[in-house]
């Protein structure tokens, strides 16, 4: 009997969930470890559905740029609680959907809380350039950056800003005073 | 002097570095997973060229996608070219791009800005 209700319970959650990515035209969610071998699978997974709905050529690459980016992001800056340092993958939730006018890409991970208020800054500082602004931020960073030991090249953000010519959409939830989780909305349009 | 030839894949560009030949290419699209690594033999081959280079320089870049980790040390690659230039060499730089795709066009203006080299823009049609 309880195995029953168990079970319905379950069904109940995956029939709830497809609902709601169906309503929020979530084509694919992942959570987990992202890897090299992941974000390629991906990326092709997106890149053939694109181009056989015959998506326009520039939407396709900023699509195919801004999941890198983020992606990316999740597996060189994503903080482990649970797992033992020697991982090298960073771990996170990662969505992409389609709407009328726009596609969303969206990563959401843990990050240590103190790293808040830098990360925001540098956010808020991207969402207040313009296009020229951008251009001379990227450039400068470029010069200036070195290679994280993680490969990071700290251009990630200001990259999706220039790319996809919008703000970049960010929460902060804090979990406790050592975790906080971090949400980032890309959005690229259709048009 | 060693010929560099690596076959490109979804992830990794097609270089190929031949001084005898006069060629030096790098194209198709670049998100190696260690970037570092990848383009260090690219990096090495550079400064072992610049002790004897060719009358004429001239590298030729035609990539279709790079991520903004290779966007660094593709810099490093176009540092390389302006140190050669910078000695009294004759150097250009190729920057072909998609004609209908704006980026990587603005991706050369960005590199020609930064970099003090000869800079030639050319669009190609994909079709």
């Amino acid at each position: 009997m309880a195995e029953n209700v168990n079970r319905h319970n379950f069904l109940d959650f995956v029939y709830d969930f497809y609902l709601k990515m169906k309503s929020k035209d979530v084509n694919l969610v992942y959570e987990g470890e992202i890897t090299h071998q992941i974000t390629k699978a991906f990326t092709s997974l997106t890149e053939s559905k694109m181009l056989r709905e015959e998506e326009p050529n520039t939407v396709q690459k900023k699509v195919f740029h801004v999941m890198v980016e983020c992606l990316q992001n999740i597996s060189k800056h994503a903080s482990q609680p649970e797992i033992a340092t020697d991982e090298k993958e960073g771990k996170g939730i990662f969505m992409i959907s389609k709407g009328e006018s726009e596609y969303l890409v969206t990563t959401g991970n843990t990050i240590p809380t103190e790293k808040i208020d830098g990360l925001r800054f540098m956010l808020e500082n991207i969402n207040s350039l313009d296009k020229e602004g951008l251009k001379k931020l990227y450039k400068q960073q470029i010069r200036e950056g070195r290679l994280s030991e993680k490969g990071g090249a700290g251009l990630g953000f200001i990259d999706i800003a220039k790319k996809t010519g919008r703000p970049l959409e960010y929460h902060f939830l804090t979990l406790d005073k050592d975790e906080s989780f971090f949400v980032l909305t890309s959005s690229i349009s259709r048009k | 002097m060693q010929v560099i030839k690596i076959k490109g894949s979804d992830d990794t560009p097609t270089i190929i570095l031949d001084a005898e030949n006069n060629i030096m290419e790098i194209s198709g699209r670049s998100l190696p997973e260690d970037v570092a690594s990848f383009y260090e033999p690219v990096l090495e081959w550079l400064d072992e060229y610049a002790q004897s280079p060719n009358e004429k320089t001239v590298m030729d870049f035609k990539l279709v996608y790079f991520n903004t980790a290779s966007s660094k040390l593709l810099l490093d690659i176009l540092l390389k070219l302006e140190d050669l230039s910078d000695e009294g060499n004759d150097v250009l730089v190729r920057w072909h791009y998609p004609d209908d795709d704006e980026d990587m066009e603005e991706a050369g203006e960005e590199y020609a800005d930064i970099v003090d080299v000869p800079f030639e823009q050319i669009s190609y049609s994909l079709d």
